[in-house]
């Protein structure tokens, strides 16, 4: 089933959550930081503040409502981390991922809507209705987001030929993807803050509804809700370095610390971007979503076949 | 010996999660019990080579099931099976119809002295798969298209429950009369 | 390894008929289907594998068994909730009236 291309790294699987881990510790403590200027106080010292947070809540006791079903409710918060987890298994780092599946592409698509469920599941399992309106507005965004989010990661699978995600890095020697196709770029990083409920995307967990999908999930259950989901936008902004930024590719550094920075970057200016923007509610991005971005990602990937039929890709 | 292995326990997972369907009493636990038998099918498929298939059902499979979870919830009287109730008629029949059926299907798959293949599985199926569907096979992709698509306008016909005299009025002119304004202006 | 598989399709397929003709929620039959057609998707898959893998046909056969599985669950959706709409009923014995 595995051919030699295919060989998994099994020393990575150590290292991809704890580099994973420590990009969503980051995102976590940006946005942290972010918070603290914009209220007047000093930023360096937010950038503790999801520690403490995560400590915090590590100690707390678990809360629960009557009748709520506990075996989804904690299958659905488990899956938000595993998920990011999993979908950064076939991430290159300087070329190397820990298994460069040869339909890696399909495989991150697969792992991200996992997080349909398991954000619905969240929801539903506390028994209370801000968790379930919570889970219906992910869901109501992933459906908006879902199909131009899938033909942006076509796109880009159509311009290397190839839907193993080293190839499509590899394919990027003369030019990177961001520059040809630009548009397929743009959506996969909306789609990136959508599928991680993100700001301005972050209405599943939204203040109006008390919380949403994380609003009764307390203690150790809520920390991994939260993690997972600073993991998941990571895992988005790792996965755009490959498909878009040409992977390992820059002058001096090796490919490895490329792959690095390029992908905090991405990050950074994912959790900047989420703070400057003004909330999206779902409700309106669903017509966005069909009406915009769809049609906009599909003339992107007709032109990108068109210059791979031309042969000038 | 491995894939044996998974191969069982995938199997007998994949079934007990399907009969899990119709004997637990809540909908949001029968409609994952549904995505758990599909995904522990997919691995099997991912047995016999088939990456891009087996990794196709667990992305459809799972978008599916929860926008099925999001109709059962709709639909049944007693979502969260709270308060269990039953919903089933001719259990009798149809159990020994599927038995019958099962004994049949099973009969064939052993006595049915299947053509075997010596020659080895093609390096890469996804090729071989995408080589089909955009060359000899192009008419199966195509028809693809149309049935969804035909499939997407009757599906929106059949359920909205306001057309566009109900939005418009009756002269078709003026701005729509919608409960909540689109995201584009309109 | 064949008959494994037929024999894991075949009682997918069993279990999922039993659901299709002992419920009576709309949905539950669909789920049944859906299981039915997941059946399919194993036995073709399989029979891709050890009898013919040299010709893409069994993997197109899982596609559109697939495909099966998209149209059949957006109309059937589609037509509970026109019926819904329409009388107020989401199971089958009370949307018999083309019964012969």
């Amino acid at each position: 089933m595995i051919d030699a291309d295919d060989a998994v790294h099994w020393w990575g699987l150590v290292l991809a959550p704890a580099l994973l881990a420590a990009y969503a510790y980051a995102a976590a403590a940006g946005s942290a930081a972010r918070t603290a200027r914009a209220s007047g106080a000093p930023a360096a010292a937010a950038l503790a503040a999801p520690a403490r947070e995560a400590a915090g809540l590590l100690l707390r006791r678990r809360r629960t409502v009557p009748g709520a079903d506990t075996l989804l409710w904690r299958v659905g918060i488990a899956s938000v981390p595993v998920a990011a987890v999993m979908a950064v298994l076939v991430v290159p780092v300087g070329g190397r991922a820990i298994a460069d599946l040869s339909i890696g592409v399909v495989w991150f698509n697969a792992m991200e809507v996992l997080l349909w469920g398991g954000m619905w599941l969240a929801g539903w399992g506390a028994n209370s209705v801000w968790g379930l309106v919570g889970g219906y507005r992910y869901l109501i965004q992933g459906l908006s987001h879902e199909l131009p989010h899938m033909f942006a990661l076509t796109t880009a699978a159509v311009g290397a030929g190839s839907l193993r995600v080293g190839d499509i890095a590899a394919a990027q020697q003369d030019v990177w993807f961001v520059l040809v196709m630009p548009a397929a770029f743009v959506v996969y990083l909306v789609s990136a803050l959508a599928m991680s409920f993100w700001p301005p995307f972050d209405q599943p967990v939204g203040r109006d509804l008390s919380g949403g999908a994380a609003a009764e999930p307390s203690g150790p259950d809520r920390l991994v809700l939260l993690a997972g989901r600073h993991a998941m936008l990571a895992a988005a902004a790792a996965m755009a370095v490959p498909l878009f930024l040409g992977g390992g590719a820059g002058p001096l550094l090796p490919g490895w610390a490329w792959s690095l920075l390029k992908a905090a970057a991405v990050l950074a200016l994912l959790v900047w971007a989420g703070g400057r923007v003004p909330a999206v509610r779902m409700d309106r991005f669903a017509e966005v979503g069909w009406v915009v971005l769809l049609p906009l990602v599909l003339l992107q990937a007709l032109a990108v076949s068109v210059f791979v039929v031309a042969g000038w890709m | 010996m491995a894939e044996w292995t998974v191969f069982v326990v995938c199997a007998v997972a994949a079934v007990a999660a399907g009969a899990a369907v119709f004997r637990v009493d809540s909908m949001a636990r029968a409609t994952f019990a549904l995505l758990a038998s599909f995904v522990f099918t997919a691995v099997p498929v991912l047995l016999l080579d088939l990456a891009y298939l087996g990794v196709l059902i667990v992305l459809m499979m799972t978008m599916e099931m929860v926008v099925m979870a999001v109709f059962m919830i709709m639909f049944m009287m007693n979502p969260a099976g709270l308060m269990p109730m039953t919903m089933v008629h001719n259990t009798k029949g149809a159990l020994a119809i599927s038995i019958a059926v099962f004994c049949v299907l099973a009969a064939g798959a052993l006595l049915v002295p299947w053509p075997r293949e010596s020659a080895p599985p093609p390096a890469d199926p996804t090729l071989q798969l995408g080589e089909a569907i955009m060359g000899d096979d192009m008419l199966v992709m195509m028809v693809a298209g149309l049935v969804l698509f035909a499939t997407m306008v009757s599906g929106v016909v059949l359920a909205t429950g306001r057309g566009r005299y109900d939005r418009y009025g009756d002269d078709l002119r003026g701005r729509p009369d919608d409960p909540i304004r689109g995201g584009v202006g309109r | 390894m064949l008959e494994a598989f037929l024999l894991l399709a075949a009682a997918l397929l069993a279990v999922g008929l039993y659901g299709a003709l002992s419920q009576q929620s709309v949905v539950m039959v669909m789920m049944g289907l859906e299981l039915m057609l997941n059946a399919v998707m194993v036995a073709a898959a399989a029979v891709w594998f050890h009898t013919s893998p040299h010709s893409a046909d069994g993997q197109l056969l899982v596609l559109a068994a697939m495909l099966a599985m998209a149209v059949e669950m957006a109309m059937g959706f589609a037509v509970t909730i026109a019926i819904f709409r329409a009388r107020d009923v989401d199971v089958t014995d009370s949307a018999g009236d083309l019964r012969g």
